[in-house]
């Protein structure tokens, strides 16, 4: 199993409040992560970016002068990058290029370009059917899928709020973290915050912040000649389940159920075998419920199985070590900065937050409003 | 909340598929769209069955105006158009399909999974309506 590709080079750009336009964040994360590589430019005949305009991987082609042999701009909000990883991995096997860019950039906080509806296409069926009744977009879907979760399972909020205060003690480890010198966050905190839709508060949602990252893969035997430690990619997988707010029957089950199981069978590795997990936690909820969905614990057994500091620093489930979109940097699109954070796990560079003697990392993506599942399992080059 | 609170927000023209839809709410009629070849219930209306893939066979049903909600969140903060706090459910028919609405309570905060709701309408300036729902009366 596993594939024959692998990421020779990550980078953030500038994270935070930057006063920089997205596509000078994209070309900073892009000439970071060809640096951390030892390539340049011209090695590049790849390219996967979103969130740039709609031609984004065009418009990024165009920005930096490529005229790549491969491209591919699927929107699938913050998962596209672990959705950008399979279909890299497939091009590079298939010959179709050598060396893929995957990169994003967003200076949504310096633009003040977030509204709390979302963006509403008049032409969609949510805008007749979903829009009129004023949900927040995303947070009321996730706060609905939290409400039903709780009352199913007989969960407290108090016990939710661990996902962010567990965040926020890695970020406390990592200088790049928008939260970094914040101190430590209580589940008092997280249930005073202001309440922005029940049951969640500001403090259960993502971070609003500027940022972008990007990863170079290549063929494993040619990474194996470049100046970082090959990180292999062992799997991938996948799953689109809804746009409106009703598709989905049980709001407590996501499509990370199919996209981990795919991931697992196609490495040939199990939940078990994972050292570090990097979860895309847009809210507190979204963690509970891709823990469960992509195995690690059972149905409605999560918020037991997070208890006790199992997923802070030091505990036993390393998760979410950058500080997460809840606490270290959240630009819109987060998936990049989930496999930036893995693989920097996997080589080792991580310092403080460093997950000792970790060979295997997990990074899943999530769109929209539990849209869009992708999963990858990346390692260390035995 | 009350139904005038929220009155703001456009609504968009129906389109080709759903045009059947939004006439019956000017006769405060809520339709299911449901499919004769093989009996399956879908909202929003769409152009085909999403259960068999028939297009020729879609068909409407009357809603019998009971629901119960499925999950349901206070909205806190305010979006153009609207005035917090109100109620956003999903909202569980038992004809078989989940419906996005708001229900329309002077305690928002009282609300939750399981309860029996009843139909209620809210009018719209070109005097289609949208379908809210009321808890009902115990």
């Amino acid at each position: 199993m596993s594939t024959s590709v692998a990421i020779v080079g990550a980078a953030e750009s500038d994270l935070g409040v930057t006063g920089r336009s997205i596509l000078g964040l994209q070309a900073q994360a892009i000439g970071r992560a060809l640096d951390d590589a030892g390539l340049t430019l011209a090695d590049v005949d790849g390219l996967a970016t979103t969130g740039v305009s709609r031609f984004s991987a065009t418009q990024v082609a165009d920005y930096l002068g490529l005229r790549p042999a491969w491209t591919d701009s699927t929107f699938a909000g913050g998962s596209a990058f672990e959705m950008y990883v399979a279909r890299a991995v497939q091009a590079i096997e298939a010959g179709q290029c050598s060396t893929v860019v995957i990169s994003y950039g967003s200076n949504q906080r310096s633009a003040r370009s977030r509204s709390l509806g979302g963006v509403v296409e008049s032409h969609t069926p949510e805008a007749q059917f979903e829009t009129p009744y004023g949900p927040l977009y995303p947070i009321s879907y996730y706060a609905m899928a939290a409400q039903r979760y709780l009352h199913r399972y007989g969960g407290t909020r108090e016990r939710l709020a661990e996902v962010a205060v567990a965040a926020r003690e890695w970020a406390l480890l990592n200088p790049a973290a928008f939260r970094h010198g914040a101190g430590p966050l209580s589940v008092a905190d997280v249930l005073g915050a202001p309440v922005v839709s029940t049951p969640l508060t500001t403090a259960d949602c993502c971070l609003v912040t500027d940022g972008g990252g990007a990863v170079v893969l290549t063929s494993l035997d040619r990474a194996r000649d470049l100046r970082r430690p090959p990180v292999r990619v062992l799997g991938y997988g996948e799953c689109t389940t809804n746009t409106s707010m009703t598709a989905v029957d049980d709001l407590t089950v996501t499509g990370a159920v199919e996209s981990g199981r795919a991931a697992f069978a196609r490495a040939g590795l199990t939940p078990a075998d994972v050292d570090v997990a990097e979860v895309y936690d847009s809210f507190t909820i979204t963690v509970v419920l891709t823990l469960e969905a992509l195995g690690f614990c059972g149905r409605g057994e999560a918020l037991d199985w997070i208890a006790g500091g199992r997923i802070r620093p030091g505990g036993d489930f390393p998760l979410d070590t950058s500080g997460g979109g809840l606490s270290y940097c959240h630009p819109g699109q987060y998936g990049v900065l989930l496999l930036v954070e893995a693989v920097r796990q996997l080589r080792g560079e991580c310092g403080a937050r460093q997950v000792p003697g970790a060979e295997i990392a997990l990074a899943h993506g999530t769109g929209g409003i539990l849209s869009t599942h992708a999963t990858v399992l990346l390692g260390v080059d035995r | 909340m009350s139904t005038e609170a929220q009155q703001s927000h456009q609504v968009p023209e129906p389109d080709e598929v759903t045009e059947p839809w939004w006439e019956a709410t000017r006769r405060r009629v809520l339709l299911v769209q449901r499919c004769a070849a093989c009996g399956h219930a879908q909202h929003p209306p769409r152009a085909l069955c999403t259960a068999c893939g028939s297009a020729r066979d879609l068909d409407w049903s009357q809603a019998s105006g009971d629901g119960v909600v499925d999950a349901c969140t206070v909205v806190e903060r305010a979006m153009p158009g609207f005035r917090p706090p109100y109620v956003v459910a999903r909202v569980r028919l038992p004809e078989g399909v989940l419906l996005l609405s708001n229900v329309v309570t002077e305690h928002p905060h009282d609300v939750g999974v399981g309860d029996a709701l009843r139909l209620d309408w809210r009018p719209l300036p070109d005097g289609r309506a949208l379908p809210v729902f009321v808890p009902s009366e115990r």
